[in-house]
């Protein structure tokens, strides 16, 4: 018996070594291409192998009996069938399907660039990048104004784009509406924007056919995401001839609350005093500024409060454009409050929830006043023309708002998004003592949107927005859809529609209520390109215009309005950004071609507007030398001249006339800027600091905006910066209390 | 009665025996081919074998860490792979492992593969997968303050750091001193981990 079963032990043993069975086949995905590297096996034994590049694959079982066969591969759903194995070959192809996954399915990235965010594959420029860009002096729309799309516009605030004037673009924090994103200033001058780029993890530009869940902007919106938890509790100081700062970051031991508090004072009085401006300032400007914050992380979101508060007092004298020898002087006072409140919160079950309340305030105190050479006032009675320049003006905004959006997953990514806001706006206008006007709005809007992902490679977001405005008395409905195909690894091409509404604004409501919303379709075409250290982007648009407001005239100086006016806006642009091709070289070009006219205002037919240029391009440049510790950054802006037109009442018919037109000359500018980092790479530095130096138009070229005609037309000025060139220098410091480091050496 | 009992005790520690010897010659076998493989097909091959075997045991977690230690050596070795692929698939066997038991050892694994992300694009990375990287040292060295290979990696990272980043030779010396130390008094069970002793004597000897 002994020796049986043992002659029968070994004959098995035999047979099995004999009698190895192989399986072979071929994996596909559900494309019906071959899918290399997936793991093959029999469930549950050692047995199995890898697929070659070819997709097939070859494996001996060692083991007999029933099993399962099962194909596995990251990013695909397994494939499982069940097999006996027993002396034959077995043959045995499978198809595994990819599965949705986020990392990999294309995200809609038709008219915006998202910055920021640096895991995103779209990303374009972080806030690091934004405060670098050499002339942009850390102001979140220069930076942004060198890249396509948006025009070089120096003399007003506010982002132009694509044909769209500054006020068609909005800006978002946190989801709601920033009422009064720039500083005020003088007509002419220009004005940068209130907000610090640190203070926003995540930046979108939208160049056209934005989301639906933002609204009253018909070209463009700028949306800026704020940081979350600072990464740990620091102390900074800005130090320079214009601004003196100082400020405070606590971040709470479990580091889940923060608080922290910021004070800027910036006084021009020294730097006008060494470089002489165009103007003659009477009141040197004068800015006050602090902000506060606090961030409290909750179960599973985040709750952030932020609040800035600014007051600024200025006063400039320019020659009187209808007069040999009287002067225009501007005293302009502005106190601005703006606080954001937003609540994130993953609620489970597939539900997120984003809510935003914000409450912001602006009032600006202009005395406008015609003087002689003694800088007496003058009344001239005789000429109302020039009588009209002597006028106070006191105008105050205030916007209350809350917004909420509801998110729910539903199968795999795909997303459903839905919510609605509510704005209570007030502006109050007093001109002369005289004119009083006061007008409240209450605005709604419901929407929603959906994201749907048929396949990693194809994505849709189609959408719609209900807004109703009781000042106008009206309601519209703006659909918005976009769609997304990967045409291969990081390529994609993109495709959005939308119609967009917008409120005429408030200088011409206080005229006439009698208005519509002015309304613009948008049609996108994106083709872009993106490896991990380079962009490749082009996108064509057209835009057309419809119900823009138009000035109806009845004298010199008063007009009505309505929606007579209508336009369109066409073209193509360029992006590309490469970090790799040269060492510690980084660099993006920007193109823009456009091709655009309009009927508004005091337009009298279709015109090519006069803050739009044919080509505009941007090279961004910026090099870091470790060695020395410094980094330049030099930035080229071109543009093609703008053309200018003098348009004048011409007495009957409630018309204008074109007086007198032309093109200025082509703009070039070259931004310097320099940042040397002494601590950089000191992890445990306890302080940290930053000498910052630039200088804007640095070849001094004559830059001319526009021009400005007198009454009679017969006198033309050019519209020009206040001085050449723009100067900064200053070093911030931060000292932060960072334990990271002590953590590593105490288990030395 | 007592013979079939005994016979049936006899039988069933054969089995174990069996099994686990089965599971012994099997890892042993592989993690001979770690010495002659060389391309990265090969180690990707040699991962799914040791994923293989690691989802057949169930109870032992060197298969999955193996797993993850051929994909990661791949990694350092070929620099045309898709890293943010590779790392994730070092991920999910890393999570397999550790729903078994939870080490410093599997720690290392994904510090290599957050290194190696972080690596494809320092300058922007840094923040991210480097702070994810030595995130994962800093974890390890509190479950296993004397693990020799958490030091290596660890005084790796000084060494590849610019010294204007705080990095350097003269920094990474007395991190790898510490680690070469640790390698000498490491006494591995059989199967265990015991990588990186030669590795860190040679960079050490780069310090001098």
């Amino acid at each position: 018996m002994k020796k049986y079963s043992l002659l029968l032990l070994v004959t098995f043993a035999l047979i099995e070594i004999n009698a190895q069975v192989t399986i072979s086949g071929k994996v596909k995905d559900n494309k019906g291409k071959p899918v290399a590297g997936a793991s093959v096996s029999l469930k549950d034994t050692y047995d199995g192998t890898v697929t070659d590049s070819t997709g097939h694959y070859i494996f001996t079982a060692s083991e007999k009996g029933d099993f399962i066969f099962l194909v596995s591969n990251i990013g695909y759903k397994s494939f499982e069938q069940k097999v006996t194995v027993d002396s034959k070959s077995i043959s045995i192809d499978a198809v595994i399907k990819e599965e949705l996954s986020e990392l990999k399915a294309v995200t809609v990235i038709s008219g915006s660039f998202a910055a920021g965010d640096t895991k995103r594959a779209a990303t374009v420029l972080t806030s690091l990048d934004v405060a670098t860009v050499g002339g942009g002096n850390a102001d979140i729309t220069s930076a942004v104004r060198t890249l396509p799309g948006a025009q070089q516009i120096g003399e007003r605030e506010g982002l132009f784009v694509r044909g769209g004037t500054g006020t068609e673009t909005k800006q978002f924090i946190d989801g709601t509406l920033v009422n009064n994103p720039y500083f005020s200033n003088a007509t002419d001058l220009g004005s940068r924007g209130r907000f610090s780029p640190f203070l926003f993890k995540g930046t979108v530009f939208s160049t056209g056919g934005y989301s639906a869940l933002y609204g009253q902007a018909l070209s463009s919106a700028l949306i800026l995401e704020s940081i979350d938890l600072p990464e740990r509790s620091a102390a900074n100081l800005s130090v320079s001839p214009i601004i003196l700062g100082g400020g405070f970051q606590d971040l709470s031991k479990d580091k889940k609350a923060s608080w922290g508090v910021n004070y800027n004072y910036v006084n021009l009085v020294a730097y006008f005093n060494i470089v002489k401006q165009t103007p003659d300032y009477f009141t040197m400007p004068v800015f006050h500024s602090g902000d506060a914050n606090f961030r409290i992380k909750t179960k599973n979101g985040i709750i952030k409060y932020y609040t800035t508060f600014s007051k600024s007092d200025m006063g400039l004298r320019r020659p009187d454009i209808d007069s040999l020898d009287l002067k225009d002087a501007f005293g302009l006072k502005n106190v601005n409050w703006y606080n954001n409140i937003s609540w994130r919160e993953n609620l489970g079950n597939r539900w997120k929830m984003n809510i935003g309340a914000g409450y912001s305030t602006n009032t600006d105190d202009i005395n406008q006043q015609l003087q002689d050479q003694n800088n007496k006032q003058q009344f001239v009675s005789d000429k109302p023309w020039l009588q009209a320049k002597n006028f106070t003006l006191k105008n105050r905004q205030d916007l209350s708002q809350v917004k909420a959006v509801f998110e729910k997953r539903l199968f795999g990514i795909s997303a459903i998004r839905f919510g609605g806001e509510y704005m209570y706006s007030v502006n109050d206008n007093n001109y002369n003592d005289t004119a009083k006007s006061k007008l409240i709005d209450n605005f709604q809007s419901l929407f929603a949107e959906t994201d749907i992902y048929v396949t990693n490679d194809l994505a849709a977001k189609i959408g719609g927005r209900f807004e109703h405005s009781s000042i106008l008395e009206k309601a519209n409905f703006a659909p918005r859809i976009s769609l997304a195909y990967k045409v291969g690894n990081g390529a994609q091409v993109s495709a959005a529609y939308g119609v967009f509404y917008q409120k005429p604004e408030n200088q011409q409501l206080i005229y006439t209520k009698r208005l519509g919303y002015t309304k613009a379709i948008h049609y996108i075409l994106t083709y872009q390109k993106t490896t991990n250290d380079r962009i490749f982007r082009t996108e064509v648009f057209y835009k057309k215009y419809y119900d823009l407001v138009k000035t109806n005239a009845i004298t010199f100086n008063y007009a009505t309005y309505n929606n007579g006016g209508s336009g369109y806006a066409k073209g193509i642009e360029f992006f590309w950004r490469d970090k790799k091709s040269i060492k510690n070289f980084d660099y993006w070009i920007s193109y823009s071609y456009l091709d655009t006219k309009r009927e508004f205002l005091n337009y009298p037919e279709q015109l090519f507007p006069d803050f739009a240029a044919t080509h505009t391009a941007s090279v961004v440049t910026k090099r870091f030398f470790m060695d020395i510790k410094t980094g330049f950054n030099l930035t080229y802006s071109y543009a093609t001249g703008r053309p200018y037109y003098n348009f004048m009442y011409n007495g009957t018919g409630n018309k204008y006339v074109i007086a007198d037109q032309g093109k200025t000359k082509d703009y070039h500018s070259v931004g310097f800027s320099m940042n040397y980092v002494p601590s950089i790479g000191k992890q445990n530095a306890r302080l940290f600091w930053v000498l910052v130096a630039s200088v804007t138009n640095v070849l001094g070229n004559n830059i001319v905006y526009g021009y400005n005609y007198s009454y009679n037309g017969m006198n033309k000025m050019p519209i020009n910066p206040p001085a050449k060139r723009f100067y900064f220098i200053g070093v911030f410091f931060s000292w932060g209390v960072d334990r990271t480091e002590d953590a590593i050496n105490n288990n030395l | 009665m007592k013979k079939i009992i005994a016979v049936i005790a006899l039988l069933g520690t054969m089995c174990v025996n069996a099994q686990s010897d089965k599971y012994v010659q099997a890892m042993k076998a592989n993690l001979a081919k770690f010495d002659s493989v060389k391309s990265t097909a090969d180690y990707q091959a040699l991962a799914a074998t040791f994923e293989r075997i690691g989802d057949a045991e169930k109870t032992q977690w060197l298969p999955y860490y193996y797993a993850g230690l051929a994909l990661t050596t791949a990694g350092w070795l070929d620099q045309n792979m898709d890293k943010d692929a590779n790392a994730e698939k070092v991920k999910s066997v890393c999570t397999k492992a550790e729903a078994i038991e939870k080490n410093a050892e599997i720690l290392t694994i994904r510090n290599m593969a957050a290194t190696q992300q972080m690596m494809v694009d320092p300058q922007s990375r840094w923040m991210s997968y480097g702070q994810e990287a030595s995130g994962y040292l800093q974890k390890g060295m509190q479950i296993d303050p004397n693990n020799p290979r958490l030091y290596y990696l660890q005084a790796m990272s000084v060494f590849g750091t610019p010294e204007q980043f705080g990095g350097g030779k003269s920094k990474a010396k007395p991190i790898f001193e510490k680690a070469v130390s640790l390698f000498k008094t490491e006494n591995p069970k059989p199967l265990y981990p015991h990588w990186g002793q030669k590795e860190a004597e040679a960079k050490l000897a780069e310090c001098q």
